[in-house]
């Protein structure tokens, strides 16, 4: 399949639910949500550490409108993990819905249900805890073997072994070696190597944290909730809820962005919990505040990283030593840490001898979780920060030392269990963005007239499509009584336009327009099973469903239009919604459908697939950043951003656009402005968008996207992934472009204006 | 208590709070385009029109638009329209959820800037965050809208 001639695939095409979208319609939770339902909210930890000693909840119970109050003593005792991963979940069960032991500051001690939210909030005030506090581990340097244990429960468990050792407030553990990185190194004549701090970094996405349950007609828990994994949030509701998966709907309407905060599920088992108690619909909306403080932030990390090469700029070995901060639960904290190496190792294949280890550690903050990147982009980050100060050591181009060493078609690399790379440009990436940015004229730097420098940096990375041998897609297609169709899928459309791009795989395989199928998705109880938006899985594998049932589906239709044209399927084709034959003769599309479906003894035509693969392609992208730093003041300006992006075939030119636009900015964010951070006792200090700023229309700068298409011969229509990669390059391409404005390399993200100043008294 | 609004050409008599805010009232009686996001008055979204000006309502107190002319974007639907067109073949509403907010401000922009230069559209529409799409795609959707260089 290629995209000469097509009329969907590959073209720019709005998205189908973007009118809506963008003028305001009431297509997400709370606007879905009944009136009449509880409102439901939450007293917190005050302390970062500690033990409830007494609850007392009498008084405020007594407050008019209060429906029910629940605490630790009300949820059952079965521990579980919100993590969105598909079933066995590696990340630790270290939850319930409510504990004894609180252990971060938001962590939550009572369930408040009452009519409305002032009602909530008296009687809130109203709950008289006493806590014995305990020393919290607020220190992620500090929490191997520290005094105090976050997780000292007995019945803290994994479902398979992930190298927990909760007395060292280990969550997590992993070890990879291929080859002797120690004596590798010592035969290489250049070696370099740093320490990297990634910062936590808040999703910060515009819709808050929503759910809204009700009992439907049949007492079964229906939840529509603002979630990127509808069915994760099924399975763990029933873990939690104690009920099982088949007394759970979840229902995901359109979402106000997710960027992985919305593959925890942070909410809903509290709502579901109130609509349990009470028979009553209830709705939980979680402010700004709890939104920064009381859900999930990326893992913040140390890197050791230690790389050598030989004389000619050959890399080969790679050490990567990786401490995760995985705050007070376990959300994601193995995956994360693992994915560090399996998306940061595979870029550059000369290697001898490549080492990754690292430990996801317990500490009483919020906890971590999944966020777009997902650990790729701390390894990136530290990676090509080292790669960057190699080429400096070696006296070569930053470009020409990528080009030297990334994989290439047909090739693997030392820990790739001999998978072959099945497609790459990431050479003309490279190539494309020196061109755009200019960076023969501007390498290193330049200063100008004034106390300003302006300066370019690079850095490569990678992401995968899809959890290899674990992600899976499936979704039904049918021809309706009308001659239209319906499109089943439990893809999870979050502003990224997963939609649209699977409609128009199934338009282009069907030959029909896209406004004759229906897209339905996002509902348990209709749809086939999806693990949901996450892991740069939808395109590549719900896309390559989707295909699988076009082509079924269509060449039923074909037999069956062959049938009543009274010809064989050889000499009939799909043509203007209808099957032709050969001499002429046609039946519309509809008059088929009704044949089929109606009247005794008939089939309604269907097809479906399911799809999951043993590989995980890489998308690519090379980012360029050119800066300008005030030496004065150590103000840093975006002045222009390239990333040359492959991710396969594009489907949607403009949707892959800004998703790609989008993601630089994300990185911009993390590698300028975005920090969480914590007060001395564990008081989060970033909690509204007064602390904590993202990037507005005057930080971006000038982003500039090109895309060099692959062919992934294993994707639909040689398609790969991009929501994820396109997040990873501006940290330390723009640590890079710092560095060769003005000498100093910020290591501990973001860079500060203070951080640069600092640094330039000191060289 | 009581006040008295003229909502998208309307007039009504609406019971209030004395500590009401003016985008949790305009949600309550049907509004549903008004969203909150920052509740600080830093992100934009809740951007509805008082006297024909953007004003953030979830910093307005709603006994405060008492006598006033307020307008959402179910108001100006046409207009809305229109530039959602533009915005959306550029695939830069992506989520959606900023998106009335953001509308209502660039609507109010093209009423009063004429011929803006890209500095001028970035300085305006500043307060109006997004996450999801970097912004550019929002100007070059600004720009066509325009219809200016």
């Amino acid at each position: 399949m290629n995209k000469v001639g097509m009329k969907s695939v590959g073209h720019g095409i709005r998205k189908i639910d973007g009118m809506a979208i963008a003028t305001g319609k009431p297509v997400y939770t709370l606007d879905l949500a009944m009136s009449n339902a509880l409102v439901v909210k939450i007293l917190r930890s005050p302390h970062a550490f500690a033990k409830i000693t007494t609850i007392d909840t009498s008084t405020a119970e007594k407050v008019e409108g209060v429906e029910c109050i629940l605490t630790f003593k009300d949820v059952p005792k079965e521990r579980f993990t919100l993590a969105g991963q598909s079933y066995p979940e590696p990340s630790p069960y270290d939850r319930l819905i409510l504990d004894e032991i609180v252990r971060y500051v938001g962590d939550e001690v009572a369930i408040i249900a009452a009519v409305d939210e002032k009602t909530a909030l008296q009687a809130m005030k109203k709950i008289k805890v006493e806590y014995e506090v305990w020393e919290p581990v607020l220190d992620f340097e500090q929490a191997l073997g520290h005094a105090s244990v976050v997780h000292p429960e007995e019945d803290l468990h994994c479902n398979f072994d992930i190298g927990l050792q909760k007395e060292q407030n280990i969550a997590s553990s992993y070890n990879e070696e291929v080859g002797d990185v120690e004596e590798e190194l010592k035969r290489c004549s250049v070696i370099v190597e740093d320490v990297y701090y990634p910062q936590a970094q808040a999703h910060a996405m515009m819709e808050t944290y929503r759910a809204f349950t009700s009992l439907d007609h049949t007492g079964r828990l229906v939840v529509v909730s603002s979630t990127q994994v509808p069915f994760h949030i099924r399975r763990q509701l029933a873990r939690a809820l104690q009920l099982p998966a088949s007394k759970v709907r979840v229902i995901k309407p359109r979402i106000g962005g997710g960027f992985g905060g919305k593959q925890t599920g942070s909410l809903e088992a509290f709502a579901g919990m109130v609509t349990l108690k009470t028979g009553k619909p209830a709705m939980i909306i979680y402010d700004r505040k709890e939104t920064f403080s009381c859900t999930t932030s990326r893992h913040a990390m140390r890197l050791k990283t230690r790389v050598g090469a030989d004389q000619e700029g050959i890399i080969r070995a790679i050490d990567i030593q990786v401490l995760s901060d995985t705050g007070a639960y376990g959300e994601h904290a193995p995956t994360v840490l693992s994915c560090v190496g399996h998306y940061t190792l595979p870029l550059y294949n000369k290697t001898r001898a490549v080492r990754f280890t690292g430990n996801a550690v317990y500490t009483n903050k919020m906890p971590a979780g999944a966020f777009r990147g997902y650990g790729a982009t701390q390894g990136t980050f530290a990676l090509e920060c080292t790669v960057n100060k190699l080429a400096e050591k070696l006296g070569m181009d930053p470009t020409e030392v990528r080009l030297k060493n990334i994989s290439k078609v047909g090739e693997t690399f030392l820990t790739g269990q001999g998978v072959l790379l099945g497609s790459t440009t990431l050479e003309r990436c490279i190539e494309k963005g020196k061109e755009l940015i200019g960076w023969k004229e501007k390498f290193p730097s330049r200063k100008l007239e004034n106390s300003k420098v302006r300066a370019v940096g690079m850095a490569i990375t990678m992401q995968g499509s899809g959890i290899a041998n674990i992600g899976t897609a499936s979704v039904e297609l049918r021809l309706n009584d009308d001659g239209y169709f319906t499109l089943l899928s439990g893809a999870t459309d979050m502003g990224t336009g997963c939609d649209t791009i699977l409609t128009q795989m199934a338009s282009e395989v069907l030959e029909v327009p896209m406004n004759h199928i229906i897209f339905n998705a996002g509902d348990t109880d209709t749809a086939p099973y999806d693990p949901g938006s996450y892991a740069s899985s939808t395109t590549y594998l719900a896309g390559a469903a989707v295909v699988k049932a076009a082509e079924e589906l269509k060449s039923k239709i074909l037999e069956q239009g062959a049938k009543f044209l009274g010809v064989s399927v050889q000499d009939v084709e799909m043509e203007g919604l209808t099957v032709r034959t050969l001499a002429g003769e046609e039946m519309s599309l509809a008059k088929i459908a009704e044949l089929t479906v109606l009247g005794t003894g008939k089939l309604q035509l269907v097809s479906s697939a399911t799809h999951g693969m043993d590989i995980s392609p890489p998308p690519y992208v090379a980012g360029f950043a050119e800066v300008e730093v005030d030496q004065e003041t150590g103000k840093v300006e975006l002045i222009d951003y390239v990333a040359v992006v492959d991710c396969g075939t594009v489907i949607n030119p403009k949707l892959a656009r800004i998703q790609a636009e989008g993601g630089i900015a994300q990185g911009i964010g993390m590698a300028l402005y975005e920090e969480v951070i914590y007060n001395a006792v564990g008081k989060m200090a970033s909690n509204s968008f007064m602390q904590y700023k993202i990037p507005c229309r005057k930080d971006v700068g000038k982003v500039r996207i090109a895309f060099e298409e692959s062919f992934e011969p294993s994707g639909p229509f040689g398609a790969k992934s991009i929501g994820e990669v396109v997040a990873n390059t501006p940290p330390p391409a723009i640590v890079h472009a710092v560095y060769n404005a003005v000498g100093v390399r910020v290591n501990h993200l973001p860079i500060t204006p203070e951080k640069v100043f600092v640094g330039m008294q000191k060289l | 208590m009581q006040i008295t609004l003229t909502i998208n050409d309307k007039l009504v008599i609406w019971d209030v709070e004395k500590d009401e805010i003016l985008a949790d009232t305009l949600r309550s009686h049907g509004l549903l385009s008004v969203k909150k996001a920052c509740e600080t008055s830093c992100c934009g979204l809740c951007t509805v029109w008082v006297e024909d000006k953007s004003v953030l309502s979830c910093t307005t107190l709603s006994v405060r638009a008492h006598g006033k002319k307020i307008t959402t974007i179910e108001g100006v639907s046409k207009d809305a329209e229109d530039f959602a067109r533009v915005l959306t073949a550029e695939g830069s509403e992506q989520c959606g959820f900023c998106s009335p907010g953001f509308v209502m401000n660039v609507l109010a922009m093209k009423k009063e800037l004429v011929n803006p230069s890209d500095k001028e559209i970035i300085h305006y529409l500043t307060g109006n965050l997004c996450r999801c799409t970097g912004y550019m795609g929002q100007l070059r959707a600004v720009k066509t809208y325009l219809g200016v260089q």
